[in-house]
């Protein structure tokens, strides 16, 4: 057997690659259509980033518009909103490496702890119902929630009195931040606890009795045991959170901050490419945002594995 | 087992923490059920929680005759179905493509594929390109650009590479070629990855609005979730309408006893029922695609 694969094998070698390429056309016939695709809906946009270069005309296309050089980056770097976009996008986006991604860790790790599989099974059927519905959906539910027309939040503090009057919470420059993050945690923290679970439920259960021997209490055998063993995925998915730090967030943001009140706190790069190329036209100075955006993401993921390779994990 | 003092309080916190959690992650979508069947002033008058006050069907009666609503709810449920089926066909032979080693620049395709989930053109250069395959107001656009997903493609790949050889092996000798060893051998045996695969793509189609927002004018292919957002948005401003000027507020207020809120609630309802009338059934399949998805990640 082992004999007749090598044979085939350096027969095929001895094959010029067009030869096997037509041979196999039936094959072929799978990978290229969808490799077609790919490349008009992946590259193709890759390669219209050129437009940022542009003073693009959506009548003469790519081939016709005068190139300006680096003119779009540098009114984006001049102007007052860069700024306040930045502050936005690093603000949210370690709010939400340092509050939504550890939460489902937390959970995970309380859900370890419970022993009735009943009341764990119904924690996490309702936790991981948030992650279906749609952004739209759960705005509008922080929008009834939040209401200064009967929200429940409003009614419940003026029932402890904490407040006299129903507070616009969606409309306070000053809450933005809390709600959108509150609502991030919300809709995310079960579904994203399920990979969490399944490292731990590959922990070695010896691990446990050794410790508890040595008279580890359970809260600390979650940091001697757990913690430790489940480190490497937490790792790698630091990793995949970093690489996407400046991605603050779309529709989360699009949505609770639609109002124009909430803009000077609620401006990250993605929105404001959005105001800026579909809601305004302006598709060179959009694109030219979105690259810049771009390349700083890669070269933090860069970064962020070069740390992780050090400690012994990473993603290549 | 006894437990010490230190555990039992360890052990009791967490489970008060959970019962919190729990009764957090519903509560919001719970109120908004018992909203959308409370009659609408009534709603208004405050202090309607955890269970209807004065129980109604007016809301949901609105919903369902306004053509509109109906109408996009429509286009959602054929969109979700056409773009799930053709889009988990397609990504599934080209997986199975991508698993044969003979495969003529297979590392090749591989590599492309990758450059994909790291690198995008970004909002506008896929903007511009929808705008010039004349994909603009068109169903197509809906379909056509979900039709492969890499990160589908991987874990489908996955899988395959997991199915006995020699099942492959069998299906040669006994005359089937690579077409009929996908449709006849290999789908047949990826009911499981399938099911979750499905699922999600399902509800990403479901769920989307903002493709539509961008890419749809046409009123008549505009699905629900958009037509949500728009009902949505346009009570933020009937709200802030109010505020502003009370006249204006007693005039709305006498003209309807259905409120803005009600309507929207029932609205949410119905966007929503078809993930709720599924997610209980499937809730063990996803469980597993999470995981066929994150060890390959």
């Amino acid at each position: 057997m082992a004999q007749l694969e090598v044979d085939l094998h350096q027969r095929r070698k001895e094959r010029p690659a067009i030869i096997r390429f037509l041979r196999q056309w039936d094959l072929q016939l799978m990978v290229i259509p969808a490799f077609i695709l790919i490349v008009i809906f992946f590259y193709l946009p890759m390669y219209g980033t050129i437009t940022a270069f542009q003073d693009y005309n959506i009548f003469k296309g790519i081939s016709g518009s005068p190139w300006v050089g680096f003119k779009h980056f540098e009114r984006f770097f001049n102007d007052p909103v860069f700024g306040r976009v930045m502050r936005n996008t690093l603000v949210i986006s370690f709010l939400k490496l340092f509050i939504c991604f550890p939460a489902p860790i937390l959970l995970a790790l309380m859900l370890n702890e419970v022993r009735s599989r009943y009341f764990k099974r119904i924690v996490q059927t309702i936790s991981y119902l948030p992650h279906f519905l749609s952004w739209v959906i759960v705005s509008g539910l922080a929008m009834s929630i939040l209401s200064t027309e009967n929200g429940s939040l409003n009614m419940l503090l003026q029932s402890v009195n904490l407040i006299d009057e129903p507070v616009g919470w969606l409309n306070m420059p000053e809450h933005f931040w809390s709600i959108l993050i509150s609502a991030n945690v919300w809709k995310e923290i079960g579904f994203g606890s399920i990979v969490y679970l399944a490292a731990i439920a590959g922990v070695d259960p010896s691990l446990y009795e050794a410790a508890s021997m040595d008279g580890a209490s359970r809260f600390k055998q979650m940091f001697v045991v757990t913690l430790p063993t489940i480190m490497p995925v937490i790792i790698i998915f630091f990793i995949l959170a970093v690489g996407n730090l400046l991605t603050a967030g779309f529709e989360d943001i699009l949505l609770i901050g639609s109002d124009p009140v909430l803009r000077p706190v609620a401006d990250v790069l993605e929105t404001y490419v959005y105001r800026m190329g579909i809601e305004s036209q302006r598709f060179s100075y959009a694109t030219a945002v979105g690259l810049f955006k771009a390349v700083v993401s890669v070269s933090l993921l860069t970064i962020a594995n070069l740390l992780a390779r050090r400690s012994g994990n990473s993603l290549w | 087992m006894r437990l010490s003092y230190g555990d039992r309080f360890f052990t009791g916190f967490i489970y008060t923490f959970l019962v919190l959690l729990s009764v957090t992650c519903l509560y919001p979508f719970w109120n908004a059920v018992v909203v959308s069947f409370n009659e609408g002033m009534d709603t208004a008058l405050g202090g309607v929680t955890v269970w209807p006050r004065a129980f109604t069907l007016e809301n949901y009666e609105i919903v369902f005759q306004d053509s509109r609503i109906l109408h996009a709810f429509l286009v959602s449920v054929l969109r979700t179905i056409v773009g799930t089926a053709s889009a988990i066909l397609c990504t599934a032979i080209f997986a199975f493509g991508m698993t044969r080693s003979e495969l003529v620049g297979r590392k090749f395709y591989m590599v492309a594929c990758i450059i994909t989930m790291y690198f995008s053109g970004g909002l506008i250069p896929t903007f511009l390109l929808i705008r010039s395959l004349h994909l603009f107001d068109s169903f197509w656009v809906f379909i056509i650009p979900s039709l492969i997903s890499v990160w589908n493609m991987i874990v489908f790949r996955t899988f395959f590479l997991g199915l006995p050889a020699g099942l492959d092996e069998s299906a040669r000798i006994d005359g089937c070629g690579y077409w009929g060893t996908f449709f006849r051998i290999v789908l047949p045996l990826s009911g499981p990855v399938i099911a979750t695969l499905a699922l999600f793509t399902a509800i990403s189609h479901w769920n989307d609005w903002f493709m539509p927002s961008i890419y749809i004018n046409n009123e008549n292919l505009i699905p629900i979730q958009t037509k949500l957002q728009q009902i949505l948005n346009s009570n933020i401003m009937t709200e802030q309408m109010q505020q502003l000027d009370s006249a204006a507020q007693a005039r709305l207020s006498a003209m309807k006893t259905i409120t803005g809120k009600s309507l929207s609630m029932a609205t949410m309802m119905v966007a929503t029922l078809p993930i709720i009338c599924v997610y209980p059934f499937v809730q063990r399949y996803f469980v597993k695609g999470v995981l066929v998805g994150a060890v390959k990640g």
